[in-house]
């Protein structure tokens, strides 16, 4: 009976327990329920965005960029289509081997293979970097083929920027690039990520970066875990940049940087009627369809041990003493202060001023205004800025344009230096002295101009109004203030810049090859050493003297005006022969094409096959021992740093009087044209 | 008795209350797999229904055996899936790795799965010979607790958590259905508290370590083993109340939701069918295991009534723990659900838990 009583007592406990064990159940169950109805019900919304967020990818297109256009329309920048591959960084697994695999489908050489290196190192987990553009079929098809093996790397169809003239624009328009770090935090958009996009780095397309840009299209895809595209939701498309026109004349920046040729130099040309800048040449300098990729070692190491400075861009940033080439400047500048251009005086290959003797490059004999611009004669100015007074003609040096910045969308141009009292006390804490003067009024000493500047002035002088340059074209211009001057006074200026060159001048071999028009300008051979050191024409390029030239044509009704600035060219000789090739190109294409053909077989090309040639011998030469480029935004910043160091005033007031050397020959050796 | 008594025995005696509801699930547990197989039967919802026939028919035959037969297997049973077991860590030594199967050639065999059942089956057949008298004493606890731990233990070095936590709960609830004094259970509770950080720094692999960290705490992982429970969530979370349709489950039909035909299946299912196939799932587990627990209560021996309350106790483990891990409430332990899940393993096991139920409610009308 006990044993049963027990048995029955495990039944009950059995009972007990079995229900709660039931329970237990029960309530895992409910509890099973109610978690379910919290995160399908109540949670639903946030869930479904997730799950949306997992299945769905939204890819940005990059916009097409707007155009840069000429005064005529025609492209000085656009847009190629193309293949072109980048790499996501963060999602690459074994960076080296990607490179390499890359490398050789590409056929990349050890230099570029260590760049792409560089460029995936530098932004680390951070924006697309691009690999290689304008790639053919066979190529894109061959790493399209090994993209499984390749995580990260993403070849696609796409545009990109392609300069027709090339290395002519370089420094004008600037290049393109994948932002970098520092402009993404600036301007944090998930464009700037994208891969392909690229934005201004220089010049122009730096500018008017946001016009430029457009609008990016986008892409919805639905995508697996593993980022394989199943289906297209949506494309909306991209909408392409503004385009932006410029005055330059495409056809004539392309011939001026031609023209330059093995020189180092630049040609500003402008319309005097408008300010409209047609021209702005510096070379040498680099392709910008290069540099779109990022900046190579090689290219880099070329371009930075070139003593011709191929990345600064001298119209804005080279500063050269003006020379002779202010002369008829300073003889509006006499005219104004009440000097009559028929006072002579008698040039003895020199002049007392004070109580010293100061030599002209030549014996002159009985000098007025006229003789003194078309001879240049050096002793006129020695006498007649003494007795205006330096401070007053540098007054009119700067209406003229001269240590003058101008409202242009460029990154940076240098004002130069006009010398006066009042600037010399303040940067040396010394007297002005008559040799100051001496050496001013024929623009040596402490003067520095920019080619753009120099420019600036001969359409001024050229027209007797203050015109400014503008580089993007407008419809509407405000007319520009008169400078004041009386149309006869004017008039004889022009007259005597145009015997300079058809009269019984310095330049006579600048003479233009067309019937009735004929070329106004003023010659200016700027000395970088004394006579001590260099002749100035022959020697160390370093030491030969800077020709210079400023102009405009026609000289009786003035249309054009310009300046040319050869580096080391050994004397104004260099200058006057490009201005009037150049003038030439404007009035008559053919026959200053014909010249120029003629001397690019002499130097081996154009400018642009020149420039391959030479990275293609440097490239072998070099090796991959070289280090890598910095990124845009410093080499911008080195660039200019460079180019002032260059050009700063001395540390010390130079005390030396400077002694004249031939201006370029007058007419003697026009039969040799 | 209940209207059916009109009806021929055989079809009467059939056990309609556990087939036709089962039978609706593994159903629907092949529309989930059609879907997650990307709309198609192959590869796991024909098989999976083949299975379900094959292991019913088994089933039903089980439910033919005597008590008395069933008791005499119970040992050997258990002896021979033991060897099993050794056998598989053998293998498993020799091979150079962890193996959890033989090859049988037709179907990969789980001695572990063959455990889960087996477990039950001799610890109910332990205290359905041990004298009444002797609830209370040290042998009536001891005996079962070796039992438990040796397959256990040789489950724990495959390594297979999950499975060897199933056979742990399916002894312990035998024990506790057995009426052994609950201050045993009480001090194993106090002592698993304690164990429980010990066991987790030296008993578990780095692996499972961070599994159960990641349950803690998924978003600290969430493209590593956290990604399991985020994806599943957000498959759940995002079929609403009525689910986003069959085969329109972006979560599993783009890949993102892991194992989506075995452990997660639920994911699955509540993605396409929302909160309303949710509780479909629910409501049908909670039929079955209402039956098995009733047949628990209506048995008449102490034996049949241990066997059936420690079936039941086994499927439910299957059913709450993958439940739970899919809605975030446990770590990831890989326990399929039962009659969705695709896998053989499951199935054989958890049919023939139901066929064990089966078999007692035969014998609970035979000797009424």
């Amino acid at each position: 009976m006990d044993r049963k009583l027990t048995s029955n007592s495990l039944k009950e406990t059995f009972d007990r327990r079995s229900f709660v064990v039931g329970s237990v159940q029960g309530g895992i169950g409910l509890l099973l329920a109610a978690r379910m109805g919290y995160i399908a019900v109540a949670e639903n919304e946030k869930y479904e965005m997730e799950a949306e967020s997992n299945r769905v990818n939204l890819s940005l297109i990059p916009p097409r960029r707007g155009w840069i256009l000429d005064r005529n329309g025609s492209p000085l920048a656009s847009n190629r289509a193309d293949f072109r591959v980048d790499i996501i960084p963060e999602r690459l697994e074994d960076r080296d081997f990607t490179v390499n695999v890359l490398g050789d489908l590409l056929e990349f050489t050890e230099a570029e293979k260590a760049d792409l290196h560089d460029r995936l190192e530098e932004s680390a987990g951070f924006a697309a970097v691009p690999v290689a553009n304008g790639l053919d079929f066979e190529k894109f098809a061959a790493i399209s083929v090994r993209i499984p093996e390749l995580p990260g790397v993403i070849p696609q169809r796409g545009f990109s920027r392609f300069y027709p003239t090339g290395a002519s624009v370089g420094h004008l328009i600037g290049y393109v690039g994948s932002p970098s770090r520092e402009e993404y935090e600036e301007e944090p958009q998930p464009l700037l990520l994208t891969p392909g996009f690229k934005l201004g780095k220089d010049g122009i397309e730096k500018q008017f970066e946001q016009r430029l840009r457009g609008e990016p299209g986008a892409r919805r895809v639905e995508v697996t875990a593993s980022g394989r595209i199943v289906r297209d939701l949506e494309t909306r498309d991209d909408v392409q940049g503004d385009a932006v026109q410029l005055t330059i004349d495409g056809p004539l920046q392309d011939y001026a940087a031609r023209r330059i040729g093995l020189e180092s130099g630049s040609v500003v040309v402008m319309d005097c009627q408008s300010g409209d800048l047609l021209c702005m040449a510096s070379m040498p300098s680099f392709d910008p369809n290069s540099f779109s990729d990022g900046i190579g070692r090689v290219e880099f190491g070329m371009l930075q041990e070139n003593d011709r400075v191929p990345l600064r861009n001298k119209t804005l940033k080279g500063l050269y003493p003006p020379g002779s080439t202010i002369k008829p400047m300073h003889s509006m500048a006499f005219m104004h202060e009440g000097v009559s251009p028929d006072e002579a005086i008698i040039c003895g290959g020199g002049r007392r001023i004070g109580n010293r003797f100061f030599n002209c490059w030549s014996n002159h004999g009985r000098v007025d205004m006229a003789k003194a611009i078309y001879q240049s004669c050096d002793s006129y100015f020695y006498h007649f800025a003494q007795q205006v007074g330096f401070d007053k003609v540098a007054d009119y040096a700067r209406q003229f344009g001269l240590g003058q910045q101008f409202d242009l969308p460029v990154a940076s141009q240098f004002y130069g230096t006009v010398p006066d009292p009042a600037w010399k006390l303040e940067k040396y804490g010394q007297e002005w002295q008559p040799y100051d003067t001496v050496n001013a009024s024929i623009g040596q000493g402490y003067y520095l101009a920019s080619p753009l500047q120099l420019a600036v002035m001969s359409a001024r002088i050229a027209t007797g109004q203050k015109i400014t340059p503008s580089l993007a074209k407008l419809d509407k211009r405000a007319p520009f203030q008169s400078l004041d001057f009386k149309p006869d006074e004017i008039a004889y200026i022009r007259q005597a810049m145009s015997d300079v060159v058809n009269g019984p001048g310095t330049a006579g071999r600048a003479r233009l090859p067309i019937e009735n028009v004929l070329m106004a300008g003023k010659t200016g051979t700027a000395q970088v050493v004394s006579l001590s050191v260099s002749n100035g024409k022959t020697g160390p390029w370093k030491y030969r003297d800077h020709g210079l030239f400023v102009f405009f044509a026609p000289f009786d009704n003035p249309r054009y005006a310009g300046a040319v600035v050869i580096e080391h060219g050994g004397g104004s000789g260099a200058a006057y022969p490009v201005a009037r090739d150049v003038m030439t190109f404007l009035l008559d294409p053919q026959t200053a094409l014909d010249s120029l053909h003629k001397l690019e077989e002499q130097w081996g090309g154009t400018a642009q096959q020149r420039l391959d040639a030479q990275y293609k011998s440097y490239a072998t030469a070099a090796g991959v021992n070289l280090p890598p480029a910095p990124p845009p935004m410093k080499l911008a910043e080195q660039v200019d740093a460079e180019a002032r160091a260059a050009y700063s005033a001395p540390e010390v007031a130079d005390d030396r009087v400077f002694s004249p050397r031939d201006e370029a020959n007058p007419r003697a050796d026009e039969t040799s044209t | 008795m209940r209207g059916e008594i009109t009806l021929p025995a055989p079809i009467a005696e059939f056990p309609w209350r556990v087939v036709i509801p089962l039978t609706l699930l593994v159903a629907f547990g092949a529309a989930v797999l059609h879907s997650a197989a990307g709309g198609s039967m192959e590869p796991y919802a024909g098989s999976h229904l083949i299975r379900f026939g094959v292991f019913l028919v088994v089933a039903l035959v089980m439910s033919y055996f005597p008590e008395d037969w069933t008791k005499l297997v119970a040992i050997p049973a258990y002896a021979v899936t033991l060897l099993l077991l050794v056998a598989v860590e053998t293998v498993g030594q020799l091979g150079g790795g962890s193996q959890r199967w033989l090859e049988l050639g037709f179907m990969r065999l789980q001695p572990s799965e063959i455990m889960k059942p087996g477990i039950v089956l001799i610890i109910a057949a332990f205290y359905s010979t041990l004298p009444v008298g002797m609830i209370g004493s040290w042998r009536a606890l001891l005996v079962p607790l070796g039992l438990i731990l040796l397959p256990v233990g040789l489950v724990l070095l495959q390594p297979d958590l999950g499975t060897s936590l199933a056979i742990a709960f399916g002894g312990i609830v035998v024990m506790f259905l057995a009426a052994i004094p609950q201050k045993w259970f009480i001090g194993g509770g106090i002592a698993g508290i304690i164990a429980a950080p010990i066991a987790y720094f030296f008993g578990l692999q780095p692996y499972q370590q961070q599994r159960v960290l990641t349950f803690l705490d998924p978003a600290s992982d969430p493209q590593g083993s956290g990604y399991h429970i985020i994806q599943s969530k957000i498959a759940i979370g995002s079929g609403g109340l009525s689910g986003k349709g069959f085969g329109d489950g972006s979560q599993s039909q783009l890949d993102y939701l892991p194992e989506p035909h075995t452990d997660f299946v639920f994911a699955t299912m509540a993605e396409e069918w929302g909160l309303i196939g949710g509780l479909f799932v629910l409501l049908v587990f909670g039929i079955v295991l209402r039956w098995g627990l009733l047949v628990a209560r209506e048995a008449q021996t102490r034996f049949a009534r241990l066997l059936a309350g420690g079936m039941t106790a086994t499927i439910f483990f299957y059913v709450a723990v993958n439940l739970m891990m899919v809605m975030g409430l446990a770590p990831v332990v890989g326990i399929p659900l039962p009659f969705m899940s695709h896998g053989g393993s499951s199935m054989m096991t958890n049919m023939i838990c139901v066929g064990a139920l089966m078999m007692v409610e035969r014998w609970n009308r035979r000797t009424s």
